[in-house]
């Protein structure tokens, strides 16, 4: 942003994490937390990642819900498999063809793909734009991939504008 | 009632962390022990922090979350490690 | 403390210690060190996150102040959960992890 205000969302965010970190929401440790959110973006600067700007927040938020209840909901079906007869399971290594080019957002969908169970992604090949996912349990290879395109890559192509 | 549950959830994740706790003594595998070293620390913040609730404090609170990050940050650097260790040789 | 708040506790912490139980029943059952990744990775970030959630709600009622810092813990394993795979599942790729039997598909070299 400027000199002294490099990111104002980091400095919200640091300000808050010292909050929850003290569990003290008195007007002396805001004042703290304030002066580490200062401090800390302007320290850091050099480290700093160039990323694509958000275009649509209030989607973000709505993402993120839906990946959270991706989360719960998939993580009974993979405590059932887990449970359930071994000879049942089908895994496999599939190869997912990226249209997302940018780092910090392959970053986001790797993580979203490794934390909705059933897949771990295992590896990026960020010349060919490929990443290698981990299925426990997969039916289909490419109902898999259509999957991930579909339910992950696509709204956070939207969100970030890339 | 509450404290029924406790006890129950602890002896529940203290089975995990013997599991856990297993698997790293007779893993195949280098990484097959990272691997379940990384399980054993997670399941050793459920069990200090089910701890502290039984205990009615949250003192334990700062062991939890030290253990996560020196927890990850050595899964970090010995996965690094074994990455590394064959450009070397 | 009322009644309905114990009990929501009560099932949140069971529910965690259960989804802990399992992910490492998972580490121990599952035929090959990339399925065994499923297991760790996830249902033991969710069951940690039900018992931080369980803490969350047992101590903001029993000190009548709000707790929030089990946030913090629960933020970070979600966090850092996704990059320890990877990076185990790369570990387990360069040191060559034999697959199970029917995996279809092949890891890359490293």
């Amino acid at each position: 942003m400027n000199r002294w205000l490099p990111s104002p969302r980091l400095s919200a965010v640091l300000c808050f994490l010292w909050l929850l970190l003290v569990n003290d929401f008195s007007l002396g440790q805001f004042l703290l937390g304030a002066t580490f959110g200062l401090l800390v973006p302007i320290i850091t600067r050099p480290f700093a990642l160039q990323r694509p700007a958000l275009q649509h927040p209030l989607k973000l938020v709505l993402f993120l819900l839906m990946v959270g209840r991706d989360i719960v909901l998939a993580n009974i079906v993979v405590a059932g498999l887990i449970l359930g007869p071994r000879r049942r399971l089908h895994p496999a290594f599939v190869e997912v063809p990226l249209d997302i080019r940018d780092g910090y957002v392959i970053t986001i969908l790797a993580s979203i793909v490794s934390l909705t169970p059933g897949t771990v992604s295992a590896d990026i090949d960020l010349q060919r734009g490929i990443l290698l996912v981990h299925g426990l349990n997969v039916g289909d290879p490419q109902e898999l991939i259509d999957e991930i395109k579909r339910r992950y890559e696509a709204p956070l192509k939207e969100i970030f504008g890339c | 009632m509450l404290n029924m549950a406790l006890l129950i959830a602890l002896a529940m994740v203290g089975v995990a962390l013997l599991l856990a706790a297993w698997r790293v003594l007779r893993g195949d595998t280098l990484p097959a022990r990272v691997q379940a070293l990384d399980t054993l620390y997670i399941n050793s913040i459920a069990l200090i922090v089910l701890f502290g609730i039984y205990a009615r404090t949250s003192i334990y609170f700062e062991a939890a979350l030290l253990i996560a990050l020196i927890g990850f940050v050595s899964t970090v650097a010995v996965t690094k490690y074994l990455l590394r260790g064959a450009i070397i040789k | 403390m009322a009644v309905w708040i114990e009990g929501l506790v009560a099932v949140l912490v069971l529910l965690g210690a259960a989804f802990t139980l399992i992910a490492s029943i998972g580490l121990v059952r599952m035929r090959d060190f990339y399925t065994r990744l499923h297991g760790p990775t996830k249902a033991s970030t969710l069951g940690v996150g039900s018992i931080m959630l369980a803490s969350l709600l047992f101590f903001s009622v029993d000190s009548g102040s709000l707790s929030v810092h089990e946030v913090l813990i629960t933020v970070f394993l979600f966090l850092t959960a996704p990059v320890s795979a990877h990076l185990l599942a790369k570990a387990g790729m360069h040191g060559g992890e034999k697959l199970a039997s029917g995996t279809r598909g092949k890891p890359w070299d490293q």
